[in-house]
């Protein structure tokens, strides 16, 4: 637990994709905050149970949980909704060439 | 088969919990409720215009100036948004100032709610569970992980922030730092040392 060299803010672009979408769901007013802390802290506290979270990928990996769970008691993107769709994304990549952009079919 | 780098057919597949995020994002961006250009434009904002920068420019006027740093104390939150640092989880800042005879310290044992607008998005170790379960009970043994050893009369006190209170340490300003500027003064506040898991870096060693 050293502080020594600047750490870049996010590790993983999809870190930042997921930190984004989250603050911009709450600033249009889908949630609000001490809402998403309180459910973030629950999701945290469950993963922290089974091992001991380091603060980086399992960070962002309980955050996704929580928004998936959130969205889905919404209505907003139900489950299955969310599991077609990555895989969509999946199929999409795997179907790309390599080096052209990669667009979902339809 | 085993994947082979040598030999991409097709694009390469980013981790599971990207295409999740993608997923998310597509699902909402279809349905009219967010705006992709938004997104880019909080990963920016983030990346590049909010950091510790700010955190520091508010200490470095409180070293300076007498009557900003009563003017903290009485009321953070509007004092920090005059100087334009405001916004999500900065909605009630309290500024906890470091004595001979106090150390402050902050944690967030609920998550790891921290004061964006003044200090960025927070560090790995911030958010870890090592960290959010020690820092309350062993708080000397942590700071001294970070290097922090503290004189004996110095009590150490640890601030569990909330969704809706965020602390921001205010440090010692640094001996040797007398007739320094307050743009020189920001270069010695570090982030840490507006955690509390560090103190500002001295004036000879800093030019």
């Amino acid at each position: 637990m050293t502080s020594a060299a600047p750490e870049p803010v996010f590790e993983e672009a999809w870190h930042a994709q997921l930190f984004a979408l989250t603050v911009h769901l709450n600033e249009t007013g889908r949630f609000d905050w001490p809402d998403w802390a309180a459910r973030f802290s629950a999701t945290l506290k469950r993963h922290g149970l089974e091992r001991e979270l380091n603060g980086g990928a399992d960070y962002f990996s309980a955050w996704l949980e929580t928004l998936e769970a959130l969205l889905a008691e919404s209505g907003e993107a139900e489950h299955l909704e969310q599991e077609q769709m990555r895989r969509a994304w999946e199929n999409a990549y795997l179907e790309t060439p390599h080096g052209e952009p990669v667009h979902l079919s339809e | 088969m085993p994947h082979d780098h040598s030999d991409h057919p097709h694009a390469l597949l980013p981790p599971d919990p990207a295409l999740r995020v993608k997923a998310l994002e597509t699902i909402l961006t279809r349905k009219g409720l967010i705006d992709p250009a938004a997104l880019d434009e909080i990963i920016d904002t983030y990346q590049n215009r909010i950091g510790p920068k700010n955190g520091a420019r508010v200490v470095a006027r409180a070293w300076s100036d007498p009557d900003f740093k009563a003017a903290l104390h009485e009321d953070a939150t509007s004092v920090v948004s005059d100087l334009g640092f405001y916004g999500r989880q900065g909605e009630h800042i309290v500024v906890v100032e470091n004595t001979p005879s106090q150390h402050n310290m902050v944690v967030c044992t609920l998550c790891s709610c921290y004061p964006w607008p003044l200090l960025g998005i927070p560090p790995g170790w911030y958010k870890s569970d090592a960290y959010r379960a020690r820092a309350v009970r062993e708080p000397r043994k942590v700071l001294g992980e970070f290097g922090v050893t503290l004189p004996p009369e110095t009590s150490v006190r640890v601030w569990d922030s909330t969704a809706e209170i965020r602390y921001l340490v205010l440090p010692m300003r640094p001996e040797g730092s007398e007739g320094l500027s307050e743009k020189a003064l920001a270069t010695l506040v570090t982030r840490d040392s507006m955690i509390g898991t560090g103190l500002p870096r001295s004036p000879e060693g800093s030019t």
